[in-house]
């Protein structure tokens, strides 16, 4: 059900943990569908963004979502970042099953969140 | 890689003396029963040993065995058949909150036509109680449909209870039996059920076949038509492999059904022990009146989707009641009908060890688990090691 893409992303997932100091976090999903993401970003003063970090609960494509985004967005600037949608993540794994993409496929919202939160702290 | 398969309550393997049992009718003897010849006849004798076996597994008469193509048909048979046929006497039927969907959304769907049903609250064990069953009760009340056992807790419902209540109250009582069958001792007259549905795939039977008793006297109305077969409630040219297939599987679960018991529930209790020595885990269920194979429980912190890829990937088969995993946006309605909270629910494993399963697979379970578990929980925002 899972492409082959997902399942590596799932058992060798890229970029796990957080960011002690980090420039944004930001949260989607809730309990009640069963997954939730935090992504957390390091951002330099060229909103170049240097480091990124995730933690998900959730099945496999949440988890698969979450680790892909990091690696894409890595070394991409807030403006580069922004445009990546959840349809564009879910494509560059190979695709999700159809249940999964509503609920599982919020990697991009978490991004948004951690952007946000970025850039309302810039302020 | 190796395999161990603990998911029993989902299906089970065909038993070799099963499948040696039904091969020739799917061969030599392919008869249709309702043929006067030889052929015909070899098959009609087929289908009436099987019918004895069945009836004899259950303590009832041969008569009072219909032939279904499994449990969901058995069980919407027994809960429309009786709804039509009693619906002049009046409209109201009870059952409980952690049914079987084939029972809960049959009985939701004669709901939309016109009858009142009442679901039975379940505590948080999963019990049904007999004093709710009896505040329930009305003039009105033609069915009660509770099941035996839970499919996915385990639980062991107080069916006699309940059989005898209906009794004295002459309201018909249909219970799924489908996970109860080779685990617990099933005689329908010690039970006082009118109706009870099976399926021979539980019990290392072949899939696609399936019976529902029904007491002598009990009134059903089809809803299928066609020729004489099944005293006309199931008409269709009988399933004759599948047929000789559930006859022999059902001998072969009811016999030795206590050491058979004994064995699997000592492994089970092993793996429970196992399981739960893990930090933040909790039983699902009851911890005396459940099924001698069923383990449930809750890893909080990870969803059960992830642990059961993760297992699938050392081989290792098992279910949970995720919303993942159910083919609906909740977690399992038997979960959250116990209370659980929705992570908790999420973070469900259900494992349902068999015949075929030895303590070095649970061993094997037990060296594996704590690493998956450690390994998502690393992943968690929401597990506290992580803040």
């Amino acid at each position: 059900m899972y492409t082959e893409q997902v399942m590596d992303h799932f058992t060798n997932p890229r970029n796990v943990g957080e960011i002690e100091d980090a420039s944004g976090v930001g949260e989607v999903g809730n309990m009640r569908c069963g997954d939730i993401m935090r992504i957390y970003l390091k951002v330099n003063d060229q909103d170049v963004i240097e480091d990124i970090k995730f933690r998900t609960f959730g099945c496999a494509a949440a988890i698969a979502t979450s680790s892909k985004i990091t690696e894409l967005v890595k070394g991409k600037t807030i403006s580069e970042a922004l445009v990546i949608t959840n349809k564009q993540v879910a494509e560059e794994l190979g695709g999700l099953p159809q249940p999964k993409m509503h609920c599982s496929n919020l990697a991009a919202d978490a991004l948004k969140e951690a952007i946000k939160d970025y850039q309302s702290k810039k302020k | 890689m190796r395999k161990v398969y603990l998911d029993h309550a989902a299906t089970t393997p065909l038993h070799t003396e099963v499948f040696a049992a039904m091969k020739p009718y799917f061969t030599e003897h392919y008869g249709n029963p309702s043929s006067v010849y030889a052929i015909g006849r070899e098959a009609r004798k087929a289908v009436d040993e099987a019918r004895e076996k069945v009836a004899a597994a259950l303590g009832a008469e041969p008569q009072e065995i219909i032939f279904t193509s499994g449990a969901t048909e058995s069980n919407n048979l027994a809960i429309r058949g009786t709804a039509r046929a009693l619906q002049h006497k009046g409209k109201h039927i009870i059952t409980c909150a952690v049914e079987h969907h084939a029972v809960l959304d049959t009985c939701l769907a004669l709901q939309k036509e016109g009858f009142e049903v009442t679901v039975l609250p379940v505590d948080e064990y999963g019990l049904v109680s007999v004093k709710d069953l009896e505040t329930a009760l009305r003039e009105q009340t033609i069915l009660v449909t509770i099941m035996m056992a839970n499919n996915e807790v385990g639980t062991v419902m107080p069916t006699a209870e309940i059989g005898r209540l209906c009794q004295e109250r002459g309201i018909v009582f249909h219970t799924d039996a489908v996970q109860a069958i080779g685990k617990l001792p099933v005689d329908v007259n010690e039970l006082h059920v009118d109706l009870l549905s099976l399926s021979a795939h539980k019990f290392y039977g072949p899939k696609g076949i399936g019976a529902l008793y029904v007491r002598k006297g009990t009134r059903l109305s089809s809803y299928h038509f066609g020729g004489a077969q099944e005293r006309k409630i199931r008409p269709g040219t009988e399933n004759v492999p599948g047929i000789v297939g559930l006859g022999k599987a059902i001998e072969l679960a009811t016999s030795q059904m206590e050491e058979k018991n004994k064995r699997i529930k000592a492994l089970r209790d092993k793996l429970k022990d196992g399981v739960l020595a893990i930090p933040h885990t909790r039983l699902n269920g009851h911890p005396e009146r459940r099924l001698p194979g069923n383990l449930n429980v809750s890893i909080l912190y990870v969803e059960g989707e992830s642990l059961i890829l993760s297992l699938d990937l050392k081989g290792i088969a098992v279910s949970s009641g995720s919303a993942c995993t159910s083919g609906s946006l909740d977690p399992s309605h038997v979960l959250l009908a116990m209370g659980l909270d929705h992570q908790t629910a999420h973070g469900s494993l259900r494992f349902t060890l068999g015949d075929d399963n030895t303590e070095e697979e649970i061993d094997y379970v037990l060296e594996v688990l704590p690493e998956i578990v450690a390994r998502l929980r690393s992943m968690s925002p929401v597990y506290e090691g992580n803040k």
